[in-house]
């Protein structure tokens, strides 16, 4: 056993408690480097003769950076002309306790061989180890360690030279902080800044572009230039150990805040462990430098500076420094004022590389840019870039470093360069990054995991399998769809019963515990789909062609069979796994033919009919209970064969077979949800829906007032009531736009593991049960592979894994679930949004649409025969609108303009174009036509003239 | 980031081991002059001292006294100033009296108590310092103080911790290690014969992982057993050098 003698104590201050702890030193821990022949190490991380060129060093070297180095410079480090680094134990613990992305991809370098990282645990070798001495801050503690550790590698690697005739290696300490730069040097230490470092490397010019703006202590000549104006824009962060003590006491409040969509200088804040609560933040100096999705600290403002949303749409137009604000809502509206609060300083940053444009530069020769992220809730970013005329008409990656206090956008630096912007691939690359969508081609080990073709069902299979092939099974799905997960069947029994079998893709026979595969369909989540493309959660092959239950193919599958009456009640639920043989895949178009057609009756026809029959009643039997039926628009787009350009869109449509086949699904689901928690009360994987807090229904009981209708919103029972009978003759779409707007009111539906929660909380608002899960669908979500796990755990047809019954492991895979199942509905709404302009570009159209909001400057318009909304400007942007001939009434939200009242649900025609003029940020201009305003709407366009041609509808 | 990494992608935990390497164990044997036996042990930090009287006749109570063999009785205490805040009650909470129980089960198991019908032998651990695998300490101290007391064992009993954290079992958890909250166990055992005298799960553990652990903690005993053994020998060899000077 190697266990050094030596051991210190170590107290650490926290509450009054005294903490010690044992500090074992080694001797067994190795340097790592090749060129050492010192050390019995196997597998040297460090290369014996490392070579970059560089002016500078021009000798064989290793660098050491330290923590701040490694926190902001984390781009430089990772690109591949970097290598040969040390990464000792306190920089990683340091990093790992400031910033968990950074430290994840510390980790992932690490991990990567050609780098040639090696972390080296300093802090318990005998050598290395420091004492902290009486009275010296952790900083300059930290600052020691480091050049100790230095010295001794540099002292290691010259003792211990394996042979004569290597060359000899030195150590490179990268550090931007003065003063440990210079005790380094004094030292006889090799130290440079990371910049001088860069800047003197040889072949890499690009990689200066990546260096972070963060100054310490040095700074560049237009930095100088931007302190010598001295302005200060922003109040000072309070520290963070004040912020704890701050919130402790209660004085300041702990949040998530989110940056608002519409306005930039507005924001929310989400209270930390009060869910309800939402802080109203207003104005730059209370922003206060806070960026999207940031934990920060706030005050509340007395009551008597309370502020009301400004009901206003405002973008970050400009480019200059100096923008003053404008007049954002008026303190007159006391009544409308909500609790409003100030940013105090901010407890984690959550940046993360943004894509976006670079925004033109008046001067040629400028380095010095802005950049627009994609994304609205993220302020503009400067950065230095020399490249930036290649850049220009560009999509390009970029991180923030910081935001000084004198700077009026964040500062950051060049990360990579996607694409045209315009371009197909590109933009889909960027609502890829953007939505954290995992879409990187299978790598080999995930491959290696698929079962060889062709695949075969063998005589081992099916004697572990109920075999059901005679069964007349068929499947429903939309047209095109390739991954087929549910079939469906109906047989009359003897009895008088019936039973129903709903057939689900058995995916987890196939995708096995902990393998590559398992891990990356974990990570993924589950399929996102594009308009024009999906991104699959498994390779092909198994999405599409194993497991997809496909027409007149045998294939396994996990079936739920329920024996029922003739009044769709339950007489018995049995799960079991199965082969099956479905008898057609049919679209839902075809089914509902099936169906109507009086001359068929074939068994397959004729289970359809049984299962509408069922269908309807179970559905009925929901509603009554109190579910919801919500809308929103879903489109399709009609695309080009050749050219992939989206031709026509048209919305979907919903057919009787449709509801059919998701009554059968919902009722999969909850049985296997009873199944499932009754066998594993405390790490079953089930799904929730809470119910909204009363105030998210204001602006829907407001919606309806507006009209004369009275919503009420108190259970999900009396909210389904009064959306029913919410209807008004003569507008027949009234009653969808409510439902649009309810649907905006509602919480999102997330996984939980059973055990983290009490039962109270298992419920299911929109479906009205008290308890559901996800199991229908395993090809294209990860959590119903988990829920198929348990589930033949239950029925004994498969072990249990160790992580599959640990609850804690389980809410962790949940967590991930939901944060990818919301960026995926994100993603494939922004794909609509994309192709929507696309289809737009180069016409103008007249459509008819409907009032959905009133703002203070604007009003927002649905227009049904597409699917999306709009934003009509009726002001400048700047509020003040003199010359707008709108007034807008906040009480009974309208917009006036002479004899025209603009209101709620207000019937309007408007006309769509794209904004070309801005080539950076495409979007979709929307103008009103009718009713007619003198001076402000546009004349209708002669559709006769229309250089568009009439658009040939191609069914794909 | 919330949390302690327990153990680092090089492979070390908090303090420096690894995941198979016990702490520093010290012992030392015949602490006291007046007792049968005694002796104080160091895992780590974690500090115990061990008193054993007996065997004697049945004291307390007549009705205990067992016609075949003799009686265990174990105590455990803590000390006040043995953990971060000072403890308010050294014994007889619910925890100590389990403590003292699962002793003298285990003592009972390995103590040759046929020998001595209708007497009793007294076994008083007490927790100098608290940092982890408390029980196990006192286990190890015990059968010092029994060896040094003279009295027959089949076999030393030896008991070591084994805990299953971040996916990797880690052998003689310390109190940081315990407090994140994952499963361990606690295994006494007679090293020689591998036979499990005590085991203890304190949380759920898959069994894929069981036998993992296990086999870490029998090595974990084991190791245990050659240190311990070392110091038996030594204390006889000087307690026997020291005879024979005088």
């Amino acid at each position: 056993m190697l266990k050094s003698k030596t051991f210190v104590k170590k107290t650490r201050k926290g509450g009054v408690l005294k903490v010690v702890r044992e500090h074992y030193l080694r001797d067994d821990i190795w340097c790592g480097s090749a060129a050492c022949g010192g050390c019995p190490q196997d597998r040297p991380v460090l290369e014996a003769e490392p070579e970059i060129d560089s002016t500078l060093c021009g000798f064989p070297h290793y660098l050491i950076p330290d923590t701040n180095v490694v926190l902001h410079q984390m781009d430089v480090l990772a690109d591949s002309a970097i290598r040969n680094v040390i990464i000792l134990q306190t920089v990683q613990q340091e990093v790992r306790h400031r910033s968990g992305t950074t430290y994840q991809r510390l980790r992932d370098q690490s991990n990567n061989a050609d780098k040639h990282f090696y972390v080296f645990t300093n802090e318990h070798h005998r050598e290395t180890y420091t004492e902290r001495e009486q009275g010296e801050s952790s900083n300059d503690y930290n600052d020691r360690v480091i050049r100790v550790a230095t010295r001794w590698y540099n002292k290691h690697l010259q003792e211990n030279r394996k042979d004569g005739d290597t060359p000899k290696v030195k150590v490179v300490l990268l550090t931007n902080d003065r003063e440990n730069r210079e005790k380094a040097q004094k030292e006889g230490l090799l130290a440079y800044t990371v910049h001088q470092y860069v800047k003197a490397l040889k072949g890499n010019p690009e990689l200066v572009d990546r260096l972070a703006q963060v100054d310490m202590g040095e700074s560049t000549d237009s930095d100088i230039k931007n302190e010598a104006t001295g302005r200060v824009l922003f109040p000072e962060h309070l520290p963070l150990s004040q912020l704890q003590t701050g919130i402790k006491s209660g004085r300041y409040l702990q949040g998530s805040f989110m940056a608002s969509r519409e306005n930039y200088l507005e924001a929310n804040v989400l209270v930390h462990g009060d869910d309800s609560r939402s802080i109203f933040i207003q104005g730059h100096a209370h922003l206060n430098r806070a960026v999207n999705e940031d934990v920060v600290a706030i005050e509340m403002l007395p009551e008597d500076q309370w502020k009301c949303p400004s009901s206003m749409v405002l973008q970050d137009k400009d480019g200059d420094e100096e923008t003053s604000e404008p007049d954002l809502g008026s303190p007159k509206g006391r009544s409308n004022a909500i609790p409003s609060g100030r940013v105090v300083g901010v407890i984690k940053r959550n940046w993360r590389p943004y894509c976006g444009v670079l925004q033109p530069s008046g001067i040629k020769e400028a380095t010095r840019h802005l950049f627009m992220p994609a994304e609205r809730k993220i302020p503009k970013i400067r950065i230095e870039t020399r490249q930036a005329e290649s850049l220009q008409g560009q999509r390009i990656v970029v991180s923030i470093d910081g935001w000084p206090r004198n700077s009026r956008y964040p500062k950051g630096h060049f990360v990579r360069k996607l694409g045209e912007v315009g371009d197909k691939d590109t933009e889909n690359e960027v609502l890829l990054l953007e939505h954290d969508v995992p879409h990187q081609p299978f790598s080999q080990a995930v491959l290696n995991c698929l079962p060889s073709t062709p695949w075969g069902i063998t005589k081992e299979d099916l004697a572990c399998r109920e075999d059901l092939r005679d069964i007349p099974i068929c499947s429903v799905d939309p047209p095109g769809c390739t991954d087929i997960d549910d079939a469906l069947h109906y047989v009359e029994k003897p009895n008088g019963n019936i039973e129903v079998g709903v057939h689900i893709a058995d995916v987890t026979h196939f995708i096995r515990p902990n393998t590559a595969l398992d891990q990356e369909a974990a990570n993924r989540g589950n399929t996102v789909y594009l308009c024009d493309k999906r991104i699959d959660m498994v390779p092909e092959l198994l999405s599409s062609n194993i497991c997809s239950l496909r027409g007149k193919e045998e294939r396994f599958a996990f079936s739920c069979i329920w024996e029922m009456t003739k009044d769709a009640d339950i007489v018995s639920t049995r799960f079991c796994k199965s082969v099956i043989c479905s008898k057609a895949a049919l679209t839902y178009a075809e089914a509902q033919m099936m169906i109507d057609d009086k001359n068929r009756n074939d068994p397959v026809t004729v289970g359809l009919r049984g299962l509408n029959a069922l269908a309807k009643i179970l559905k009925k039997r929901r509603i009554d209970a109190g579910a919801l039926t919500l809308a929103s628009i879903e489109v399709r787009f009609h695309v080009d064969s050749e050219t992939h350009d989206p031709i026509d869109l048209e919305t979907k449509e919903l057919r009787e077979t449709n509801s059919m086949v998701e009554e059968f699904m919902l009722l999969a689901n909850i049985s296997v949800a009873k199944k499932i928690l009754s066998d594993f009360p405390s790490c079953a994987m089930l799904r929730r829906h809470p119910q909204p807090p009363p105030s998210n229904y204001d602006i829907l009981i407001k919606a309806g007032k507006s009209k004369g209708v009275d919503i009420e919103t108190d259970t999900s029972k009396a909210l389904a009531v009064s959306l029913d009978q919410a209807t008004i003759p003569g507008h027949p779409y009234f009653n969808t736009l409510l439902r649009i707007i309810s649907t905006r009111c509602m919480m999102q539906a997330l996984y939980f593991c059973s055990g983290t929660l009490p039962e109270s909380d298992y419920f299911h608002y929109g479906l009205a049960t008290p308890i559901y899960t996800h199991f229908t669908s395993p090809i294209r979500r990860y959590s119903d592979i988990i829920v198929h796990r348990l589930l033949a755990v239950c029925i004994n047809a498969d072990k249990s894994y160790p992580d599959l019954l640990d609850k804690y492991k389980s809410q962790a895979l949940c967590n991930n679930l939901n944060f990818r199942h919301k960026m995926a509905q994100y993603a494939g709404r922004a794909s609509v949004e994309l192709h929507t302009q696309l289809f737009f570009k180069n016409k103008v159209t007249e459509e008819e649409g409907f009032v959905l909001f009133v703002r203070k400057n604007a009003v927002q318009v649905l227009i049904p025969k597409f699917g999306f909304e709009g934003t009509i400007f009726l002001k400048s942007q700047d509020g003040r609108g003199e010359d707008s001939p709108f007034v807008f009434n906040e009480e009974e939200s309208s917009q006036t303009a002479g004899e025209v009242k603009l209101r709620m649900f207000d019937r309007v025609v408007v006309q769509i174009t794209v904004e070309t003029s801005h080539i950076q940020h495409q979007k979709l201009r929307i103008r009103l036509v009718k009713p007619q305003v003198p001076g402000f709407t546009v004349p209708p366009v002669d559709t006769s003239n229309s250089a568009e041609p009439p658009v040939k509808k191609v069914k794909t | 980031m919330a949390g302690l990494e327990i153990i680092s992608d090089q492979g070390y935990r908090i303090d420096g081991r690894r995941s198979s390497e016990l702490r520093k164990v010290c012992a030392r044997m015949g602490v006291f002059t007046q007792a049968d036996g005694s002796a104080y042990i160091e895992q780590g930090n974690t500090k115990a001292l061990a008193t054993v009287y007996g065997p004697h006749e049945v004291r307390k109570g007549r009705g205990k006294i067992q016609h075949d063999r003799a009686v265990v009785n174990c105590q455990f205490s803590m000390a006040t100033f043995s953990t971060g805040e000072r403890k308010s009650r050294p014994k007889g909470d619910r925890r100590s009296q389990e403590m003292s129980m699962h002793l003298r089960q285990t003592f009972e198991a390995v103590i040759v108590t046929e020998l001595f019908p209708r007497s009793q032998i007294d076994i008083y651990v007490q927790i100098l310092q608290a940092d982890g695998g408390n029980y196990c300490a006192c286990v190890n101290a015990a059968t010092l103080a029994v060896i040094d007391a003279g009295i027959p064992m089949k076999d030393y009993v030896c008991a070591c911790t084994a805990g299953f954290i971040q996916d990797s079992p880690l052998l003689d958890i310390s109190y940081v290690e315990e407090s994140a909250g994952a499963p361990f166990l606690t295994v006494a055992m007679m090293p020689k014969s591998e036979q499990i005298v005590l085991l203890e799960m304190n949380s759920r553990l898959h069994a894929d992982n069981m036998e993992k652990v296990l086999d870490l903690a029998t090595q974990g005993c084991k190791d245990v057993f050659a240190v311990l053994d070392r110091h038996v020998r030594d204390h006889v060899s000087e307690s026997h050098a020291l005879m024979t000077a005088s």
